[in-house]
């Protein structure tokens, strides 16, 4: 089977085949970062931009990473250091940047739809790092690919997503990766941060989590936006840390062989309290080491497959 | 100086006429509609006949909703493309929304407006006024100026009324004027900063909400206020279902309150956005299939009174952006028709009812005795070839901006002549 597609701007669009496809070779790629010379000559003489419009530390460097060790040629350009400061719109910018020839682009951006504008508009393949609260392709797929490490399968594992969901693309993105491949999605979060018809996308939805903590052999903490209770979504942080934090009470009734997730960057004693960021169940750190197979792999699928022979 | 239309389906709603008949201009006037050949004129050196079998003969197109952008946006487009985009979409008259640069809300604007119309010499433009100075939405804008300068409305479109207190006394003190009071009605902050109708899609991609009901609060006040004050208001662009259900009661219970619908409102659904494209990106927002189907209702039970265009000219500069960046508004004069040909096509409006919402309906809204094909009207006449099949191609579009969502559709029906005080304005060449 081959990865047919010119970017990956979302998981919706994917086939579970084509998901099936990238943890498989993600699991090829994962040894390489063991060696002691973590390079090999894949993507030599290929060039990789990130192109990021939201600071990120640990997505960017994750993919950068993953293209350094196959030998590609990357540049980073970020919001502060660019042309964006001076006003250029993203189309333009994608001009320039088709001039030059990359043959991937990676686009971190906070507007929803942005990486699917600018693969209309290079020959380049676009790889969405994030756009907005829509979609988070690559964390979908490192999470995918971290609890088929651990479970040893995706398919019948009960996931439970608790947090802030109307503005996560992490969310959405395993929401349409973890249904594709077959888990049981349950989430859990405040009334005021549960999008309208979340049921009708195949998961079921809770309010307290612990109503979806005992069932769940996987439990993704998303991150909450410190400035979601100007917002009037919260009513302090104190309170939601209070009710749906992740602490080890509320873990208490959770099964003995429970995986706990986390995207990052976490806030410890918000959303998750340190003894459980820290405690035996935690891949939050997997997850991290993961990031770096996964996206070789996909460099890999979308630019270096007729080399490879 | 006389033109005989002759043998066409002639289309009345005032009337109620639906047959084929011949229609005799005399200079700018309408001089009689009289079944075929009744008219044989005598052979006249002055006389130009017109053949029109197979079209419809409807009176002029009015539109109560148009943005001309200028002054002050004429990059997006002018009162003259405008007014060419308008006569090629069948329309002889259209209303112009008052955000300009500089507002709308004193005759200086409003003079303007006329005397460029008047220079372009195609449709007729009838200025809407602001309600509030600036469209502040804090003091009144002085009405009776205006409605002497030439307004036949007034509206803050675009920027919701906030102020119910505000909203009240404009309803009143349009009264004196016999000034509609045309509502955007938009709680700004149920709205906040949404860029799409709250729904299954929104939470698809992820992209910020407007709720229906930020619609229906704001439909159920000004009704309420309307009914308070016996104004008569005038609702653009109905987009949910709620505020469907609500225009309905408030005429059940007598209030004056008409309202209209876009075609886009009543064509596409929340669905297409799944594409990113800007173009469709419009407030109020492209709601769901549910509110559709409400649309629909309303047309076809006579709560819409009108078909509106809501045609808000934007360039590449606000629209090639990301859709969060993306100014709202799409062109609508030159697809209008046609898509409201889709309607009767489907058995929802009978030709003379949708006709009547392109004509008779929005004129009585304003005030103005056009909209109908009478003896010593003014000859204000499209020709509609209904069965003529065409490829929406925005290349071809008169109006200077581009920003329509239904580029490349195929659609059916197309205005081939359109006359305005007896004078050809648009003749489609083939």
């Amino acid at each position: 089977m081959q990865f047919r597609k010119k970017d990956l701007l979302g998981i919706k669009h994917l086939e579970p085949e084509e998901i099936d496809l990238v943890l498989e070779t993600a699991e090829i790629f994962k040894e390489i970062s063991t060696r002691p010379i973590k390079k090999v000559p894949t993507l030599r003489g290929r060039t990789v931009v990130h192109l990021f419009y939201e600071p990120s530390t640990r997505t960017r460097t994750s993919f950068e990473i993953a293209a350094k060790r196959l030998s590609a040629d990357t540049f980073n350009i970020s919001a502060s250091t660019s042309s964006i400061v001076k006003g250029e719109t993203l189309i333009d910018t994608a001009k320039n940047l088709e001039a030059m020839n990359p043959d991937v682009i990676v686009l971190r951006h906070s507007a929803a739809g942005a990486p699917h504008m600018l693969a209309r508009h290079v020959k380049a393949s676009v790889i969405n790092a994030g756009d907005g609260m829509h979609e988070h392709p690559t964390q979908a797929l490192l999470d995918l690919f971290t609890i088929r490490d651990k479970k040893g399968a995706i398919s019948g594992q009960t996931i439970a997503i608790i947090g802030d969901i109307a503005h996560s693309r992490v969310a959405r993105s395993n929401i349409w990766a973890l249904t594709k491949m077959g888990a049981r999605v349950l989430v859990a979060g405040p009334t005021t941060m549960i999008p309208k018809d979340l049921d009708q996308l195949g998961v079921k939805v809770f309010y307290r989590p612990e109503d979806v903590i005992p069932e769940a052999d996987v439990i993704m903490m998303l991150r909450i936006q410190l400035e979601r209770q100007d917002q009037m979504l919260l009513p302090s942080l104190r309170e939601y840390s209070r009710v749906f934090g992740l602490d080890e009470k509320k873990l208490s009734s959770a099964k003995p062989e429970v995986l706990i997730m986390h995207p990052g960057p976490i806030n410890r004693g918000v959303e998750i309290s340190p003894a459980v960021a820290d405690g035996p169940y935690s891949v939050i750190l997997d997850q991290v080491n993961n990031g770096v197979a996964v996206r070789m792999a996909l460099l890999y699928l979308l630019i270096g497959g007729e080399k490879d022979e | 100086m006389s033109k005989l239309i002759r043998g066409g389906r002639v289309l009345d709603p005032a009337s109620g006429l639906d047959e084929l008949h011949d229609v005799l201009i005399e200079g700018r006037m309408i001089h009689s509609v009289s079944p075929p050949g009744s008219l044989e004129a005598k052979p006249d050196s002055s006389l130009t006949i017109i053949e029109a079998d197979g079209l419809w003969v409807v009176p002029g197109l009015i539109d109560l909703h148009t943005h001309l952008r200028e002054p002050g946006e004429e990059y997006k487009e002018t009162i003259l493309t405008g007014s060419q985009a308008a006569a090629a979409g069948g329309f002889t008259a259209i209303c112009c929304m008052p955000n300009t640069k500089p507002v709308n809300d004193n005759s200086a604007v409003t003079d303007l407006i006329l005397r460029r119309a008047m220079e372009a010499d195609l449709v007729r433009v009838f200025p809407v006024g602001a309600i509030s100075q600036g469209q502040k939405g804090e003091m009144l804008a002085e009405y009776a100026e205006l409605k002497e300068a030439g307004v036949v409305a007034v509206s803050d479109d675009g920027r919701a009324v906030v102020n119910s207190q505000l909203m009240r006394r404009a309803l009143e003190y349009a009264r004196i004027f016999d000034l509609p009071v045309i509502s955007h009605a938009e709680d700004r902050d149920l709205a906040g900063d949404g860029v799409m109708h709250e729904g299954l899609v929104s939470t698809r991609l992820g992209l910020r909400e407007i709720p229906g009901v930020a619609e229906d609060i704001m439909v159920f006040r000004d009704c309420s206020l309307a009914a308070l004050t016996g104004g008569r208001l005038h609702i653009a662009h109905l987009s949910s279902a709620g505020a469907v259900e609500l225009v309905r009661q408030f005429k059940a219970r007598g209030v004056q309150v008409t309202a209209e619908a876009t075609p886009h409102h009543f064509t596409l659904t929340d669905e297409a956005l799944e594409s990113f494209d800007t173009n469709l990106k419009v407030n109020p927002p492209i709601r769901s299939s549910s509110d559709l189907a409400a649309i629909h209702q309303g047309l076809a039970d006579g709560t819409i009174d009108a078909i509106a265009t809501d045609h808000a000219p934007h360039s590449t500069i606000e629209k090639d952006v990301e859709f969060d960046y993306a100014a709202f508004g799409m062109i609508g004069l030159e697809t209008a028709l046609p898509l409201t040909l889709r309607l009767v096509d489907q058995g929802l409006l009978s030709p003379l009812e949708a006709i009547a919402k392109l004509t008779r309906n929005p004129a009585r809204i304003i005030g103005v005795d056009l909209g109908r094909l009478a003896p010593g009207l003014p000859a204000d006449v499209t020709l509609i070839d209904p069965q003529r099949e065409i490829t929406v191609d925005v290349k071809q579009f008169r109006s200077k901006s581009k920003n329509s969502p239904f580029h490349g559709w195929h659609l059916k029906g197309k205005a081939v002549m359109v006359l305005r005080d007896g004078n050809v304005i648009f003749r489609d060449e083939p």
